[in-house]
């Protein structure tokens, strides 16, 4: 399977990440050759084998829903890039 | 103060030798002096690491002390430090400041450790060369010219130019154990889940695993004691009892049993590299150690394998730089959307936007099982080729990397060049297992490190094979002319 230069506007489109034409023709001849390493996996028979997605066989630990920190608004809200009173600011979404 | 074990130096501030204070201001100095040339650094903060130091000076003269209090550490730039720049090497988080600390830097200040400074690395952890970082390439002391490794390349190069006596690192694909070979010190990654991701910037995070970078297995022992810990902020912390990293350390390794993996030595290694890995496993043949030869018939899977698991986790873990919370927003935009694609168009750096495009791509509908599922098959027998060497050995090991350090440049806009790199060392990562790298040689002047690698939670052992190797060269000791 090779990617193609409509698979890389899928995919920057999925990524929400801006392509330019100059970009693209540079990114489709690496993508490819990546691609093509990962191809390599496509000759191993992995019939009855367990897909591993975890180094350690462990489950994830439950805790209790309460509120262990509260009140860090005032640590977090000068990060951002635009905010007002205690709201973070984004474009208009709704008219 | 130079050139001394973190024991050595812990017993000066102890008798008063010289305070944590001047001991701090000695390597600000080596700062100042050699960062121009070598951009290991990416923030430093005089005042601030002196009022650390100041404050370390009391607590050992009330005689509250441990043996890191008052020595300084420098702090990869991917762990969170309340109140100092935390980038990540990337442009993405150019000014943004950590609002608190990440487990491992919360570990150090708890000591009484000084934060000497953050360190360079590639951008998002992703390279092996330290050329992607935002910040500017670093440079390998031992040739201006040439690349330290990465992605701890900062770390690596402030080590090995003695411009801090300790540092941390991250391995996810062989980000601390290359930048060791390529740099000439000793480098430990810890088995998954010993040393908390809290705060620690996610790339993969089912195989990112901060360690230590020293100049010897004994000092690594020291900072392990410090860095590792449960920790239930970081769901998959292992819970296990507190272990002195250093209480194995002198035991005789007489009788150990060394798997040499075939596959480790085939095409791809330079022969100069070989030949100094083989004279170190005579060496360890002359310490009385056994030499098995062992196979691990799916390592040439591992790159891969690796190529389709991190960029798929980095793809998910970089989805929450958005322009809006915190971090780079696109200075102009026409709408929500039109401000996502601008401000991570422009806030990536070309190798993360490569790698986030492929994740996404493995990951898109229609795509899931050949890629994604079938990497995390081949996961598994990677895996289980370790289970079963271990089976015939207690420690394998090869090379660190297949080369000396390279020319700055050589493999930047060679992707699957540069991944070769690391070819040694992912498929640790992906088994989660512990290794390290230990100086073995120079080929014309440059390090050549050995790596040495565990069954999961044996660093004990692992630092008492390579302290043993320590006792008995010293190739780790040696440092880059101009640096002495």
């Amino acid at each position: 399977m090779t990617i193609r230069k409509k698979d890389i506007e899928k995919i920057a489109h999925l990524a929400r990440i801006n392509i330019s034409q100059e970009e693209s023709q540079k990114l489709e001849n690496k993508l490819v050759g990546i691609m093509s390493l990962i191809d390599k996996m496509q000759t191993v028979d992995t019939a009855n084998i367990e897909p591993m997605s975890h180094a350690l066989d462990i489950s994830q630990p439950l805790r209790k829903d309460e509120v262990t920190e509260s009140d860090l608004r005032k640590n977090i809200l000068p990060l951002a890039p635009e905010t007002e009173e205690y709201l973070f600011i984004v474009p208009q979404v709704i008219e | 103060m130079l050139n001394l074990s973190l024991q050595s130096l812990a017993l000066h501030l102890e008798k008063k030798t010289f305070s944590s204070a001047e001991l701090t201001q000695f390597f600000l100095g080596r700062i100042k002096q050699h960062n121009p040339s070598l951009n290991a650094f990416i923030s430093i903060d005089e005042e601030k690491s002196l009022t650390m130091a100041k404050k370390a000076d009391e607590l050992i003269a009330k005689g509250k002390k441990s043996t890191l209090t008052g020595i300084p550490v420098a702090q990869k730039d991917i762990f969170c430090s309340q109140g100092w720049p935390t980038t990540c090497g990337s442009k993405m988080l150019e000014n943004f400041i950590a609002p608190y600390d990440a487990m491992v830097i919360e570990k150090f200040n708890e000591v009484g450790a000084v934060n000497i400074g953050k360190t360079n690395m590639d951008e998002f952890a992703m390279g092996s060369s330290n050329e992607t970082s935002y910040f500017g390439p670093v440079k390998n002391p031992w040739n201006l010219d040439l690349v330290p490794g990465g992605s701890s390349g900062g770390s690596a190069s402030a080590i090995a130019a003695r411009l801090a006596p300790a540092a941390t690192g991250t391995d996810t694909g062989g980000s601390i154990r290359q930048p060791a070979s390529l740099c000439g010190f000793t480098g430990l990654k810890p088995t998954y889940g010993l040393v908390s991701r809290y705060g620690m910037i996610a790339f993969a995070s089912s195989l990112d695993q901060a360690g230590p970078m020293a100049i010897s297995a004994e000092d690594c022992a020291l900072l392990m004691n410090v860095m590792s810990g449960h920790d239930k902020r970081d769901s998959t912390s292992i819970e296990r009892d507190k272990e002195d990293y250093g209480s194995k350390l002198n035991s005789s390794i007489k009788g150990l049993k060394i798997g040499i993996p075939k596959e480790f030595f085939g095409e791809g290694l330079d022969s100069s590299v070989h030949t100094l890995i083989d004279a170190a496993i005579d060496q360890y043949k002359k310490l009385g150690a056994e030499i098995i030869e062992i196979s691990l018939p799916n390592n040439h899977l591992a790159i891969p394998v690796y190529y389709v698991i991190a960029p798929a986790e980095a793809s998910s873990n970089l989805s929450r730089y958005d322009g809006v919370r915190y971090g780079y927003r696109t200075k102009e935009y026409d709408d929500l959307t039109d401000m996502y694609f601008k401000t991570r168009q422009e806030g990536f750096g070309e190798e993360v936007k490569r790698r986030i495009l492929i994740g996404t791509y493995v990951l898109s509908a229609g795509y899931y099982d050949a890629y994604y599922l079938k990497a995390q098959k081949i996961r598994r027998l990677i895996s289980e080729d370790f289970t079963n060497a271990f089976k015939q050995c207690d420690v394998i090991m090869g090379p660190s990397a297949p080369s000396v350090a390279f020319n700055a440049g050589e493999k930047k806009e060679d992707p699957l060049a540069m991944y070769m790199q690391d070819i040694y060392t992912i498929s640790t990562n992906l088994a989660g297992l512990p290794a390290m790298s230990i100086p073995a040689g120079f080929v014309s002047n440059l390090p050549v490190g050995l790596q040495l690698i565990g069954n999961y939670f044996t660093e004990a052992k692992l630092l008492n094979i390579a302290h043993s190797f320590q006792k008995n060269t010293d190739w780790h000791l040696k440092s880059a002319k101009g640096f002495e």
